[in-house]
């Protein structure tokens, strides 16, 4: 029932999840974070087995600041994506694979935005447009038709909005509310989350 | 005596693990490190050896950054103190993905003696032969210096000196540090300036001074910022030895 979107837009990457933390039939939290920070200019939505996520998403984390301090820059987005696929990989067939799928978010001064996505078996793609979880199902189908690769900051938000709509009408499960970060040259940035009273449903 | 000297782990009849007293003269051969902690800033000193003519300066680093928060300089051997700072980087990142939380300056100062001691007790390793100085800001912002030494001890000071003519440094430090300089930033960096200049020659090319703040992170100064606090200084020595010798005249 995790969902996770992102998109590329002009000179940013787009990255929302939904916020709920479901434990069998109990919802722990509705405001609960799946997105980490990997560095200034990147970010990663993890979801999928709840632990794994965490100690994944944590792991890759501190062993890129260790790069960093070791090597007194930060890796590439571009390294940062290959080397948590590798991670991912090398678990895969090992004592404990990690249940999680991911989307990495990133700005490069030499790459530009690049928007990678991972899914739990270390299958990686540097895509314009990205959905994990069910939701998946009915978002892409939207983005395929809406999307453009030139979006200002608030077309994405809209275009966000409409995916939600969409949700709302035709995915069985409800999505309260999804927080929403995008990353570009200047860094990490938080919107405020998009919450159920926002969704738009998409007029053709 | 010659006997006791070979194998780490044998201790001599008198009670000397001669290994550990090589290191630490190996330590006395290498060029000096000071470090002096103020109230809101630490500041690390460094002696430059002059390096040959086809080598590449910015490649010579004798002051490292360990973590956001903690940095250390050394004295002795640099392979040696490579293996140390990449040890200690790991063990400051393994303690913030365990606990959640950045090390204690004591802490990783505790982890890198106790990675020492290990290297004075086992059979066929000989001990690290580097002293290190850790200075850094906790969590709850109390400023730290520590020193290490091959043996694996370790002490916090308000300030010390390690490596070649460090006995001298230490007592112009001793005479020269109090509570006065210590709540100043710039007169803690003045301080760390002078203490190096007992030993080395004048000039920005001869040292490296690195300054640490509370919220910041390490901040390795510019060879003209040097060359201004060393100019200071020289004017307020020329001053000095002028009064004196008005003085001299009068009496």
């Amino acid at each position: 029932m995790e969902f996770s979107i992102g998109f590329q837009g002009d000179n940013f990457v787009m990255l929302a999840t939904d916020s709920a933390a479901v434990h069998s039939i109990v919802m722990f939290k509705q405001d609960h974070e799946k997105t980490i920070k990997l560095g200034s200019n990147t970010i990663m939505s993890i979801t999928g087995q709840s632990g794994d996520t965490t100690q994944f998403g944590e792991y890759i984390q501190k062993n890129l600041q260790l790069y960093k301090i070791k090597n007194g820059y930060e890796m590439s987005t571009h390294g940062m994506a290959n080397y948590t696929r590798k991670q991912l990989a090398d678990a895969l067939r090992s004592r404990g694979p990690y249940q999680v799928n991911s989307l990495i978010a990133g700005y490069d001064k030499n790459e530009g935005c690049g928007l990678y996505f991972m899914d739990y078996l270390a299958s990686m793609m540097k895509v314009p447009f990205a959905a994990h979880g069910y939701g998946s199902y009915f978002v892409l189908s939207i983005l395929d038709r809406w999307y453009r690769p030139d979006m200002t900051k608030e077309e994405a938000v809209t275009l966000l909005k409409r995916c939600m709509g969409e949700l709302k009408t035709r995915f069985i499960v409800n999505l309260p509310a999804i927080n929403v970060k995008f990353v570009d040259d200047e860094g990490i940035h938080e919107l405020p989350p998009i919450t159920e009273s926002e969704y738009e449903k998409l007029t053709l | 005596m010659s006997r006791y000297d070979r194998a780490i782990t044998v201790f001599s009849p008198d009670g000397h693990l001669f290994q550990v007293e090589y290191a630490q003269e190996a330590v006395k051969k290498g060029s000096t490190a000071v470090g002096v902690r103020g109230n809101d800033i630490v500041v690390l000193g460094i002696e430059k050896k002059s390096v040959p003519k086809l080598q590449e300066e910015r490649t010579v680093r004798k002051i490292c950054m360990i973590d956001d928060h903690v940095c250390m300089a050394f004295a002795g051997l640099t392979a040696d103190a490579r293996i140390i700072v990449n040890r200690a980087r790991l063990e400051c990142q393994s303690h913030r993905l365990t606990v959640e939380d950045p090390v204690t300056i004591e802490y990783i100062t505790r982890y890198i003696a106790t990675v020492k001691q290990r290297y004075t007790q086992s059979n066929g390793r000989r001990p690290f032969g580097l002293s290190a100085l850790v200075v850094g800001f906790d969590y709850d912002g109390t400023p730290h210096l520590y020193q290490t030494d091959p043996s694996g001890t370790y002490h916090a000071w308000k300030a010390n000196a390690i490596g070649r003519s460090a006995k001298t440094v230490r007592d112009f430090l001793e005479q020269n540090y109090n509570e006065e300089v210590a709540s100043n930033e710039d007169d803690t960096i003045k301080l760390t300036v002078k203490a190096l200049l007992e030993v080395v020659q004048s000039g920005s090319k001869s040292m490296e001074i690195a300054v640490m703040r509370r919220k910041g992170s390490l901040k390795i100064l510019e060879a003209s910022e040097v060359d201004k606090i060393v100019a200071v200084i020289e004017k307020e020595k020329a001053v000095e030895a002028e009064k004196k010798q008005k003085k001299g005249k009068s009496s």
